[in-house]
């Protein structure tokens, strides 16, 4: 087939493999750390968005999309992301520290469906009703209700936009999915090696009591790396958004757990193998629906040919693509 | 001390919560309450209740709530007029949240309930499926107002052996059979459209439109460059729609409702694919317009009926609808789910009033049901030996300044 055909589905592949490999981030350095399986993480990339589009009404006024919203939008999404995912470590997982493995892993479960439901019923309601007590029937700012999919703000310059090299469709908002993971893992990648702050995350994982001996605040490294995870996942909210339009309620769900998946097929654990993990995840399922002919091609088949990837690494390489770098104390 | 703090901030935060969710609800009464009605004057009278299934939640629940205050509007009229000398009529409205198996219990639930005569509902083909047995195992009278899936009524050989399925299951809309191949018609020659794609969600109603679709166009000449399939589940749409802007068709048709309809037409048109996407009544919302943003202009939709706005018949019902003052717009399936109600009344006017109680009614009113014959807000409802309307009008529907505008009504003949 033709070149550019094939260059344009390895752009698609990259941009949704950049979105998974944003999110895969927040997996793996928790898991890391504590062997937890925060499978709420996807809200957490959920609420990212929500937080965006939060910000915008309220500083953006709901009508402002200049550029510069996107950096302020950027904040709004980080520190609600972070917000959520702190108070979930500390009220849901801290207690649950030393408990069987197991304990955490269901209550990371009620998290996620609590916080996907809290959202569809008050991310409207609160907000307004809270300016309705201060301002009367006549509120400056008016959230939309989440039980539909609200429409995600449209930043001049990103949304939308695209330009075509050599038949290659190029839109801004993919460039910016792509850009923005790039710098996220530069950005990780001199925290954690160049930072106290990112070597003590190290030393945590590598063994959490010894850590502690050494003067290591285990409890705040923790914290650390649910805050690392959850600043990418806001990230990868507002790409969301840039590129879909619309944020619903449900949207964490299935891509937390195609982020996971990416996690492991890159060796969890591990962030630069979260990053392959994601994108090489993205490179299949778009290279699966463009090339398989017939009956198992399309793109039906595309999630098969995605797990059957994961399951064909697992059985030959269970560390995944790059290794996994967890310490196993069990 | 720290604790304390905690419990403080907790408490705060919870009897904010709890004052807001009070908030909330006041604004969502209202308008529920439109079933009593009058029971008439003096002596007993006799509850019948007539079950709506429908999605109340979710993505759809616009068009699910549409279908129940409809179906209420009728009741409500048909109490305040004494339509049926000796009982009254309830409407129990259940929520099938687009889903089978949701749909299948509320269907359990309301065949057990000795009250229930008929049921309005539902909305997706694919809970059709899942509660035709129930209801009939029961000898309810089912009729859908949007069920558009043809094996519903005419079994799965429908096009070649047709075989009515249930007994007791009959709806007034059109179905796909003909949707479909009236939208090849529109495209191939009204739109003069010959290179097309079609991409459906593997769902029993997107699936049959875009096959009965296909195999119209094809004979009518046209070509079908591209054939896909999306998981309704995801939301970027990239590779398929690379994939089928490969085939260079002139407009893509897509099987489905507007959740993913949406997005699909926004990403496909942000990709540089800039051809109008056709799909089925599943689309046919002003939800559409809005996932899919400015670009949707030119984008199409067929929908069964001639458009409510322009039909005398449907503007008395209009009317009534706002009059009520229900809390959600009537949408799409509004004037069908109200012929729907209207359906039923006429049976139950045959068979309630010789019957002891509701359930003694169900068989008559099902044999009632073939005879019924009335002018509704769509046009004349009659049903043919399968249970499908005898009246086939659809319209075809184009986006232009952000909403739907009708295009073309025609009379479809095979």
């Amino acid at each position: 087939m033709d070149p550019a055909y094939f260059f344009q589905q390895l752009v698609n592949g990259l941009t949704l493999g950049s979105l998974f490999a944003l999110i895969a981030v927040g997996y793996t350095v928790v898991y890391g750390i504590i062997q937890l399986i925060n499978f709420a993480h996807g809200e957490i990339f959920m609420v990212g968005a929500f937080g965006a589009l939060g910000t915008w009404i309220i500083l953006g006024r709901a009508e402002i999309t200049a550029w510069w919203m996107l950096p302020v939008m950027l904040v709004g999404a980080v520190g609600v992301s972070v917000l959520t995912a702190l108070l979930m470590e500390r009220f849901a997982y801290r207690p649950l520290r030393r408990a069987p493995r197991l304990a955490p892993l269901i209550t990371a479960i009620g998290i996620s469906v609590f916080l996907q439901e809290f959202v569809r019923l008050f991310y409207g309601p609160i907000p307004n009703g809270l300016q309705r007590l201060v301002f009367g029937d006549d509120i400056p700012f008016e959230f939309p209700d989440a039980k539909a999919a609200p429409v995600f703000p449209a930043i001049e310059g990103v949304s939308g936009g695209s330009f075509v090299i050599g038949g290659v469709t190029l839109q801004y908002a993919a460039i910016f999915t792509v850009v923005a993971l790039v710098l996220c893992w530069i950005g990780l990648y001199l925290f954690v090696n160049r930072t106290r702050v990112g070597r003590a995350m190290q030393a945590t994982a590598q063994d959490p009591d010894t850590a502690r001996l050494m003067g290591i605040d285990v409890d705040r490294i923790i914290m650390v790396a649910f805050a690392v995870g959850a600043s990418l996942a806001a990230v990868a909210g507002i790409a969301h958004g840039l590129q879909y339009t619309n944020i619903e309620f449900r949207m964490g769900f299935l891509a937390g757990l195609k982020a996971f998946t990416a996690a492991v097929l890159g060796g969890i654990g591990n962030i630069n193998g979260a990053v392959v993990g994601g994108l090489v995840l993205g490179l299949v399922e778009v290279m699966a629906t463009a090339y398989i002919p017939g009956t198992f091609g399309g793109s039906a088949w595309k999630d098969v040919w995605a797990f059957a990837l994961l399951i064909l690494v697992l059985v030959f390489r269970p560390q995944g693509l790059l290794g996994a770098r967890v310490v196993d104390r069990a | 001390m720290a604790k304390n703090r905690i419990l403080v901030a907790g408490a705060t935060l919870l009897a904010a919560a709890m004052a807001l969710t009070a908030c909330g609800t006041r604004a969502e009464e209202g308008g529920g309450g439109a079933e009593g009605g009058a029971g008439g004057g003096g002596g007993e009278t006799k509850t019948a209740v007539i079950g709506v299934v429908a999605p109340l939640s979710g993505d759809l629940a616009p068009l699910g709530l549409g279908i129940q205050h409809s179906v209420e509007l009728a009741v409500q009229q048909a109490n305040e007029s004494g339509a049926i000398p000796g009982w009254t009529l309830e409407v129990q409205p259940e929520d099938d949240q687009a889903t089978p198996d949701v749909g299948r219990n509320a269907a359990t639930s309301l065949s057990s309930d000795a009250d229930v005569v008929a049921m309005v509902g539902p909305l997706n083909s694919s809970v059709g499926q899942a509660v035709q047995p129930v209801f009939d195992a029961a000898g309810i009278l089912q009729v859908s107002p949007a069920n558009t899936n043809p094996s519903l009524t005419r079994g799965a050989n429908f096009d070649t052996a047709p075989e009515r399925t249930y007994p007791t299951y009959f709806r007034t809309c059109t179905t796909d059979s003909i949707q479909g191949p009236f939208a090849a018609r529109y495209l191939y020659e009204t739109a003069g459209i010959t290179r097309i794609a079609t991409v459906h969600d593997k769902k029993a109603y997107g699936q049959g439109l875009v096959e009965a679709f296909s195999a119209e166009f094809e004979e009518l000449g046209g070509e079908i460059v591209a054939a896909e399939t999306i998981n309704p589940e995801d939301d970027n749409f990239s590779a398929v729609i690379t994939s089928v802007g490969s085939g260079d068709p002139e407009a893509l048709y897509y099987g489905g409702e507007y959740p993913q309809s949406g997005p699909l037409s926004q990403q496909m048109k942000a990709a540089g694919l800039d051809i109008p996407l056709m799909g089925g009544d599943g689309m046919y919302s002003p939800e559409y317009i809005e996932l899919a943003g400015e670009q949707s202009e030119g984008d199409l939709a067929t929908s069964v009926g001639a458009p409510v706005e322009d039909l005398p018949s449907a503007q008395q019902f209009v009317t009534d609808y706002e009059a009520a003052g229900f809390p959600d717009p009537y949408e799409a399936y509004g004037a069908y789910s109200y012929d729907a109600a209207q359906a039923v009344i006429e049976a139950l006017k045959v068979s309630l009033p010789e019957a002891e109680t509701a359930e003694d009614a169900r068989e008559a009113t099902v044999e009632a049901m073939a005879s019924v014959s009335f002018e509704g807000a769509t046009g004349p409802v009659a049903f043919d030996e399968f249970g499908d309307n005898t009246t086939r009008i659809l319209t075809a529907y184009k986006v232009e300044g952000g909403a739907w505008v009708a295009d073309q009504t025609d009379e479809f003949e095979d």
